[in-house]
């Protein structure tokens, strides 16, 4: 069975690195570019492999409802594609990036842990293993925030972990919550069960799953670890967890719990469509605000997970999509975004978007990739975050939300201004560069260049052929809501 | 419903501490306490009036068991706060090691 290898793999590659890895870094390169390669290649294969019912695996062949059962759905082959590609990017960008900061095996093994945590929370279908999953990847995630060992990378990991620790809290209640109610910890029993059961306990559970999951997400009034998590980590990292951390651990959980399991009710979309309005707004007004290049990109990602969360919160198929499309998209283009941060901490040793000159002429590609990247988070035809953003625009004029649709195109223009701020002041002001510190290695610029690309090739999936393929089975798995384990059980 | 209630109001002190209290040996013992009120609502909802331990004897009748899932599920989540705590700790060190103090109001070269 091709399922629990997604977990194996990566599972595994941590352990070798480990054992074998050494003082230096050259076998872990090794070791985890092979994992990440397979995993990319096993994802693939499985996302275009045109199935089109549920993959279902029984662990110990234990099944459901006795049992821990992985499933495969569209949604979930979406979204592991999504971040094994980011994983092979950041491992490509990471080799030349970390050796400057003096790269040791360690490293490679805490990020193979990452995404192992990501992989199962993915694939698990039963609540309390996503939680044991979700504990795996914030772990990693923590250390790897204080990795570089300075006092403000202790002091955010110190604050992420504290976050963390409280919403995991929260979450383990709603579990508890949920399991004297139905006496079951699989997704599709649950499903089964709440229906009959008092509506107060979906608003206990729900209202506990919403502050857990949201401040994983960075949702507005939960946001405040983010900023400083997400800066203080090295940028391959930071692109890891702006790019598909916070959506595996807070979006997908939350488009998993309250739709495949809750049934979807009205008071907690209505609660997306609020939360999401205020993140998109905010967070890109505070993005405006910011000098630090890291920490704009940062900010710039409470906002951007606000359009995921208010398209979601819409509850039609085409919000769905729009949803997805985004999630996918702003994967691609904010990991892009962090690379050049790093490639321009490397190569200039600052952060700061004043102190930072024209570097058109003395960086050519991470130039041009953050013109990219910052045209397609700006919203700019043909890049793909123009069409992601404009289906949620569309979708939520249909749903009968214009004011919500105000609010993102609001969310947009600032988006716009924060961005023509970082091209302005940063990477094209007239101030010429000083002399670089240190080269952008071959493997940082190929990073950045599949990115870019992808940028490009991503809006293809607006095309309705290709959308039919891509984008509309993961819409149908989240719409199915709780009748989905119907048909990936067949029962 | 008592007890439910009461372990709720446990969590809540947990959370209190956690969001209130400025020192960081404080905020890492508010997370555990928060922790252990999980566990006793885990307990809690395994538990059965005069009922046994879960173990089936061989030539006994079987009676009325306790939830044995919920016990199961909670030495999970301790071991995992082991964990968090551990790590919490070890950040605690370093972070006493760069400040010297153990108060975040003086820790902050984080800003905005």
């Amino acid at each position: 069975m091709i399922l629990p290898t997604f977990i194996i793999i990566p599972l595994l590659a941590a352990f070798l690195i480990v054992l074998f890895g050494g003082r230096h870094d050259r076998g872990a390169v090794i070791i985890s570019g092979a994992a990440a390669a397979s995993l990319t290649a096993l994802a693939v294969v499985v996302f275009f492999g045109g199935r089109t019912e549920a993959a279902v695996y029984a662990m110990g062949a234990w099944k459901v409802p006795l049992g821990i059962s992985l499933v495969l759905d569209p949604l979930s082959s979406v979204m592991l594609v999504m971040v094994s590609l980011i994983t092979l990017t950041s491992l490509l960008f990471s080799v030349a990036y970390m050796r400057h900061l003096e790269g040791e095996a360690k490293y490679y093994a805490l990020l193979m842990t990452l995404v192992a945590g990501m992989n199962g929370v993915i694939l698990t279908s039963d609540i309390f293993n996503l939680f044991v999953f979700m504990e795996i990847a914030l772990f990693a995630a923590f250390a790897l925030v204080a990795y570089g060992g300075r006092a403000q990378e202790y002091e955010a990991a110190f604050k992420y972990a504290v976050m963390g620790s409280i919403s995991s809290s929260l979450i383990l209640f709603a579990i508890a919550v949920v399991y004297s109610g139905t006496s079951a910890l699989s997704m599709s029993a649950i499903a089964a069960a709440l229906p009959q059961k008092d509506l107060l306990l979906t608003f206990w559970a729900g209202g506990l799953f919403l502050a857990g999951f949201g401040l994983k997400a960075a949702v507005m009034p939960f946001h405040a670890w983010l900023p400083d998590a997400h800066s203080s980590a090295p940028a391959p990292i930071s692109a890891m967890l702006s790019g598909v951390l916070i959506k595996t651990l807070g979006v997908y959980a939350l488009i998993r719990v309250f739709f495949n399991v809750l049934g979807a009710p009205p008071l907690f979309l209505q609660a997306f469509l609020v939360l999401g309005a205020v993140s998109i707004l905010v967070g890109n007004i505070l993005a405006v605000g910011q000098w630090d290049f890291k920490r704009l990109l940062a900010y710039s990602s409470i906002g951007q997970v606000g359009y995921i969360l208010l398209a979601a919160g819409l509850g039609t198929p085409l919000g769905m999509a729009g949803a997805v499309f985004h999630m996918i998209n702003h994967a691609i283009f904010k990991s892009l975004l962090f690379y050049n941060s790093g490639a321009l901490e490397t190569a200039l040793g600052t952060r700061d978007l004043r102190q930072m000159g024209n570097v058109s002429k003395l960086l050519p590609v991470t130039a041009q990739t953050s013109m990219v990247a910052s045209l397609a988070i700006a919203g700019i035809p043909p890049f793909n975050g123009f069409f992601s953003k404009l289906l949620i625009i569309i979708a939520a004029v249909q749903a009968g939300q214009p004011f919500y649709a105000l609010a993102a195109v609001v969310g947009s223009l600032f988006t716009i201004a924060a961005f023509m701020k970082v091209q302005r002041y940063g990477l094209r002001s007239e101030r010429p560069a000083g002399p670089l510190q240190a080269k952008v290695s071959w493997g940082m610029n190929a990073a950045m260049v599949v990115l870019a690309v992808l940028c490009i090739v991503t809006s293809l999936m607006i095309v309705p052929g290709i959308r039919e393929a891509t984008l509309d089975p993961a819409v149908k798995v989240v719409m199915e809501k709780a009748q989905l384990w119907l048909t990936v059980f067949g029962k | 419903m008592i007890l439910y209630a009461l372990c709720f109001a446990l969590f809540l002190v947990g959370l209190y501490g956690m969001i209130t209290k400025r020192d960081l040996v404080k905020i890492i013992l508010a997370s555990g306490v928060m922790g252990y009120a999980v566990n006793l609502m885990f307990v809690l909802i395994g538990y059965r009036q005069q009922a046994a331990y879960p173990i089936l004897e061989p030539g006994k009748p079987v009676p009325a068991m306790v939830d044995p899932l919920p016990q199961a599920l909670v030495l999970t989540s301790i071991v995992i706060e082991l964990g968090v705590t551990s790590l919490l700790v070890a950040l605690a060190i370093r972070l006493f090691q760069k400040y010297k103090t153990f108060d975040i109001t003086q820790i902050r070269r984080l800003r905005g």
